[in-house]
């Protein structure tokens, strides 16, 4: 009885209503048709409201990468040095956070985001002139200028920092901070432009050689890695290497600040999404793949070259991975993510134990084996597998279908492109190194003294001690 | 009145500190130390890199006693901190001339 009467409301409610409200309309006479005004306001607020979704999502990637300076490299690099350069160590990267935002907000934004030429930005937006809280249809539709100009900030204060894992331990704190400066400007910017800003000859839209490049493979890794190779030759090994041991003082610290970085990655590169649509979740899922094979990887080669899996192993295979996927994150379908990581992990630990040693040359913290060689491999092998699936960065052709993007999708040619812009990178990275290492080593002098080598940076450039164990 | 020096593995400390009570021992200075025999250290592996760390760590402990409980003492020593393996480290003794208690003046074998 109750059931029925439930089984007729319920019909009651789907056909009756409707029928009822369609018997009704006629009295109320046809509703007014809206007007551009109305509908105006209604696109409006569509506008709005996603542009408060995705502008969240950048900021937050951009305190995100923040955060993979200080504290994750300042742990993860002060943690692989003696535990008398820990502070001189970490300073090298926190100062990056302050000298590389001040240039940034009066010069570097307009090098690399100005409309400039093929190869650099102009000097339209020096002081940050004309870069507001409006939306540029060039740099992430969605999201204020202003949140672009900010997010990018992040990338150009970490790619310096990155060197000085192969300098540590035997720079002066004054000249390290003068070329890396003059770094930026002269490497960073123009790198940035040509990949990234609007014009530059490496850009995907339009540009002479398209290059995939989706969160800074070749513009932060390839730039900081080389440069790295080459400071390190040029100023010469740490006294007493590899004679005299010098093992990490506290992998305790390195693994937190590889913890950080991993976690800050997700910034990096699903930030470079610049919105928070279906894009951010794959460069967020590819991420996370390539860092978890780049620390297997490592540490399986290891395993069977060294008879132990090593702490140190596994979180700078994590690394190594991270930094391999950061071209492709944006590109590739997740299982060539994995590949990707694995490769990256087994190769960049083959450079570290093997290359490295066969050379002699002392980079450090392993600047060069990591981002450096990571990035290279990550430049072509996006070539390789970017997927116009994931994507449709060529457009898509007259039946939908996304136009091929990689090698996997039957384009070759992008192989090609993305060589060329490796081997700008490469080039940028080498000529600008030398040339300011030469110029601030002529002027100011590079490296310590000898007895300051021996006090340690901390003492020696900060007149401070990391740990002091009489207080 | 002797002093004896001995050097163990840090892990042992505990097992030594409380023989060494039960043997009647009532005082001992612990010192951390540094330092290699005839183990000479092991190897490590740095990013691929082999360090030998030759100096381990250890520690020592001082106890000064009467004559009469030297024998106790070591035995307490050897049974506590032994587990066969190298590196187990090593007993020292040596005679003490004179022993004086700072808060009292007090001399000799009553001021240990």
């Amino acid at each position: 009885m109750c059931r029925r009467a439930i089984t007729l409301l319920v019909f009651f409610a789907c056909f009756g209503l409707p029928s009822m409200a369609m018997a009704v309309a006629p009295d109320l006479g046809p509703s007014p048709p809206a007007t551009q005004a109305q509908i105006a306001v209604l696109q409006q607020s569509i506008r709005d409201a996603q542009t408060s979704g995705d502008n969240a999502w950048v900021l937050i990637s951009a305190a995100l990468v923040l955060l993979m300076t200080a504290p994750g490299l300042t742990l993860f690099y002060g943690g692989l040095v003696r535990r008398k350069n820990i502070l001189g160590t970490m300073m090298q990267s926190f100062a990056m956070m302050g000298l590389i935002t001040v240039l940034w907000a009066l010069v570097g934004y307009s090098l690399a985001f100005g409309a400039g030429n093929g190869f650099i930005g102009g000097f339209e937006h020096v002081f940050l002139r004309g870069v507001s809280l409006a939306p540029n249809p060039n740099y992430g539709g969605t999201i204020p200028e202003q949140t672009f100009m900010v997010y990018q900030m992040m990338f150009a204060i970490i790619t310096p920092a990155l060197i000085t894992g192969a300098f540590a331990e035997r720079v002066r704190f004054s000249s390290m901070a003068v070329f890396l400066s003059f770094w930026s400007l002269l490497v960073y910017c123009p790198m940035a432009h040509m990949i990234w800003g609007v014009g530059g000859m490496l850009n995907i839209a339009g540009g002479r050689w398209p290059v995939f490049d989706f969160a800074g493979g070749t513009v932060v890794h390839i730039t900081s890695g080389v440069a790295a190779l080459v400071c390190a030759l040029y100023l010469g090994k740490r006294a007493g290497y590899p004679q005299q041991d010098m093992p990490p003082h506290s992998l305790v610290l390195s693994f937190m600040g590889a913890g950080l970085l991993w976690f800050g990655w997700f910034g990096f590169n699903a930030g470079s999404a610049l919105n928070a649509g279906p894009l951010a979740t794959s460069a967020f899922i590819n991420t996370q793949f390539a860092a978890a094979a780049g620390a297997i990887g490592w540490v399986i080669a290891e395993w069977l070259q060294n008879g132990k899996p090593t702490a140190l192993g596994a979180i700078s295979g994590a690394v190594a991975g991270l930094a391999t996927i950061t071209q492709a994150s944006g590109f590739v379908q997740p299982m060539s993510a994995l590949l990707i990581g694995l490769i990256a992990g087994v190769v960049c630990s083959l450079m570290v134990f093997k290359v490295k040693k066969f050379f002699g040359y002392d980079d450090s913290l392993d600047a060069f084996g990591v981002h450096g060689v990571g990035g290279t491999m990550g430049a072509l092998l996006t070539g390789l597998f970017a997927s116009g699936a994931i994507n449709a960065v060529f457009g898509k052709d007259a039946s939908g279908h996304p136009n091929p993007a990689g090698a996997i999708d039957g384009n070759w040619h992008q192989v090609g492109n993305q060589a060329v812009g490796m081997g700008i990178g490469w080039s940028m990275a080498i000529l600008g190194t030398l040339a300011l290492l030469f110029v601030v080593d002529k002027t100011m002098g590079l490296r310590v003294s000898a007895a300051d080598e021996t006090a340690g940076l901390d003492l020696s450039q900060h007149n401070e001690e990391g740990y002091d164990l009489n207080s | 009145m002797l002093k004896i020096e001995a050097v163990i593995q840090p892990a042992k400390l505990d097992a030594v500190k409380e023989a060494l009570i039960e043997a009647g021992i009532e005082g001992m200075t612990i010192l951390e130390a540094r330092g290699h025999g005839r183990q000479k250290g092991h190897t490590e592996f740095y990013r691929g890199r082999e360090y030998t760390i030759d100096l381990l760590p250890k520690v020592k402990i001082e106890l000064i006693v009467n004559d009469d409980l030297k024998d106790k003492a070591v035995q307490a020593i050897l049974a506590a901190a032994r587990t066969g393996h190298i590196g187990d480290g090593k007993i020292f003794i040596s005679p003490v001339e004179e022993a004086i208690r700072i808060r009292n003046d007090e001399r000799g074998e009553t001021a240990i």
